[in-house]
């Protein structure tokens, strides 16, 4: 375990914003975060970066508490950080790189984060892809055995999404250990061997994308809309129905004994959707309320 | 302690602020200006109200008690008659009256002191003559505004750079490396106290080339004068920095600093004949300190001796607030 943690807490004036969490991350996985705004995702894993200090609660790295060592190994992506100004991407590389006993050699970082193009770029005129490509690198600077990325594909366009979700696959590829926090599920699925969903401070569920998926589902999922059913329609045995708005999705038990239930009952299938469950429909059964609202 | 870390923290910061073309315009161009300003507004004139020192009592002479009553005459009680007599060789006293002793002085290159003398005629007090060459209003206010200037770089750029980096999260990321605050501080300290003194340096020399003024006493004595001010100056900023996290507070909170230090340190104007607790609230602020020493240096060519007590105050802001400020410093 290159991490443990045992009941973690935090409190901002009255507000628990992280209850009494424990858990463990073993060396050279890749954990996922996972919650809402305002689950305690960000505060939980600013307390694992030695940034905020708990309210109480132990955290250990490497089985002792965060100090010097933890400084030189981690590197930490955070979620809105500026940098210096005036200054070129290759003079923060440089700067950074000074403050580390222990460095990855600079050519390496900008072929891993493709920082080639806006080497000599001011920091203030990247683009929201190229800042975070920049951050990504100062988080490798100094060959970290741990890597904290906080909501790292937040507000970027989904071609800049997948290129760092290749850079981060890249990381994973050397064993090293990530703790990733995403408001995203399918970055999760992509990126995770291992998720932690949060909500209200609290871990809810914990396990491998796929086997959580299969605990809690064991088949698909039927979308219509709402006004393409009879108002006294049943499903079929097995199956339950969920209003979300103005559509309806049925979650079916076996999917053509479904479709021929609805057959039979006369339903326009025109609109018919099916899907495999997602980490989102998870989330949605387990808190009662969807990830980004 | 890295100097490894500290170096490369204080080259950042050095190219970030010289990089920042609007930074360096405030820095080097408006002193400049408003020297120049200055020299052509007022010339070789001085403010034109007339001054008078009075020494002792009013005594049974009624001419003298008619002068005395004369409006447009600011009349300032003397203490210390050496030290007034030297004010009226150097204009910055029109006219000096002794009333015990039944004398009085005036400077005979002096147009004011010669009109003040037509009004006291008849007083039957006795003459004396001193002949020293004036001190232009910009002589006087030359270290004021090298001084002014310096207090806004360094309460701007140290207070209002280290919340802004606190606010927008540059703070935050080098909080997560090795550097620790001590070294983060001293980079800041030392990159502003550079560039300070460079920027004064030249400042000077270019308003010296365009106008000339009053010089008379050691350059380097001047410096050291300049590094202990601009040191005071930055930890007052330092202080300011320490806890706050938004930057329009910070911004409001060095204005109101720096407003009251601009009107009541004598940049623009001596607070001699001001009220007691005026000038007691005055000796309470660093740059008063720093501006009564420059002033003492260039216009007195006075030496350690006699400015020894405004080095040693300015020595004891800079520890104080430093120690302070380093104290309550959080990254976050």
């Amino acid at each position: 375990m290159i991490i443990e943690v045992k009941d973690l807490t935090k409190h901002y004036a009255g507000l628990k914003a992280v209850d009494g969490i424990s858990f463990t991350i073993p060396q050279g996985i890749c954990l996922g975060l996972l919650g809402p705004n305002g689950a305690g995702k960000t505060t939980t894993v600013e307390m694992l970066e030695g940034i905020l200090r708990p309210s109480s609660g132990t955290i250990l790295y490497k089985g002792a508490p965060l100090g010097a060592e933890f400084r030189n190994e981690a590197g930490i992506m955070f979620q809105h950080t500026a940098l210096q100004e005036h200054i070129t991407v290759r003079e923060v590389l440089k700067l950074f790189q000074q403050f580390y006993p222990r460095t990855r050699p600079l050519d390496e970082l900008i072929e891993i984060c493709a920082l080639g193009e806006f080497l000599e770029r001011d920091t203030r005129k990247l683009s929201g892809g190229q800042r975070q490509r920049l951050l990504l690198a100062i988080a490798l600077i100094n060959n970290p055995e741990i890597v904290f990325l906080d909501e790292p594909t937040t507000g970027l366009d989904p071609q800049s999404r997948r290129n760092l979700w290749e850079q981060v696959r890249r990381i994973k590829g050397e064993n090293k250990t990530l703790v990733l926090t995403t408001h995203y599920m399918e970055e999760a699925y992509e990126l995770c061997d291992e998720i932690l969903i949060m909500d209200h401070g609290k871990i809810i569920a914990r396990g491998v994308p796929r086997e959580l998926l299969a605990e809690h589902y064991k088949n698909s999922i039927l979308t219509l809309p709402a006004d393409a059913l009879p108002t006294d329609f049943k499903p079929d045995p097995g199956s339950s129905l969920h209003p979300r708005g103005d559509r309806v999705e049925i979650l079916s038990k076996e999917v053509n004994t479904s479709i021929e239930h609805l057959i039979k009952q006369q339903v326009s299938l025109t609109h018919l959707l099916v899907r495999s469950p997602t980490l989102e429909d998870l989330f949605l059964e387990l808190t009662g309320h969807s990830l980004r609202s | 302690m890295s100097p490894h870390r500290f170096l490369a923290l204080l080259k950042a910061r050095n190219q970030e602020f010289l990089r920042d073309r609007t930074a360096l315009g405030w820095n080097i161009i408006m002193p400049v200006l408003i020297v120049i300003g200055f020299a052509f507004a007022f010339g070789s004139e001085e403010q034109d109200l007339y001054k008078v020192g009075v020494q002792g009592e009013t005594a049974d002479n009624s001419r003298l008690e008619t002068f005395l009553t004369t409006r447009h005459i600011q009349f300032i009680p003397i203490e210390s008659q050496t030290d007034a007599i030297t004010k009226v060789d150097r204009h910055q006293l029109d006219m000096l009256i002794d009333i015990p002793g039944n004398h009085y002085w005036v400077n005979s290159s002096s147009a004011k002191g010669y009109i003040l003398e037509q009004l006291l005629d008849g007083s039957e007090l006795q003459k004396e003559s001193v002949s020293g060459k004036e001190i232009r209003y910009v002589d006087w206010v030359i270290p004021g505004v090298l001084g002014m200037n310096i207090m806004f770089s360094s309460l701007f750029g140290v207070g209002y750079v280290i919340v802004r980096y606190r606010k927008n999260g540059v703070l935050k990321r080098l909080s997560a490396t090795p550097l620790t605050a001590f070294e983060f501080l001293l980079a800041q300290i030392v990159s502003r106290l550079l560039m300070i003194v460079a920027f004064t340096t030249l400042v000077y020399i270019g308003t010296d080339l365009l106008i000339g003024f009053r010089m008379y006493g050691s350059y380097w004595l001047l410096l050291t004068v300049l590094i202990l001010g601009g040191l005071s100056m930055i930890s007052v900023g330092l202080l300011i920095a320490a806890r706050m996290t938004s930057e329009e507070a910070a911004n409001g909170l060095l204005n109101l600093i720096s407003w009251p230090m601009m009107l009541l340190s004598g940049v623009w104007f001596s607070l001699e004949g001001s009220h007691p607790l005026v000038q007691q609230l005055a000796l309470a602020l660093p740059l008063t300190h720093m501006i009564d020493a420059a002033r003492a240096i260039m216009i007195d060519g006075a030496g350690p001796a006699e400015i020894w007590h405004q080095l040693t105050a300015l020595t004891g802001f800079s520890v104080i607030f430093i120690w302070i400020g380093a104290k309550t410093f959080r990254w976050e």
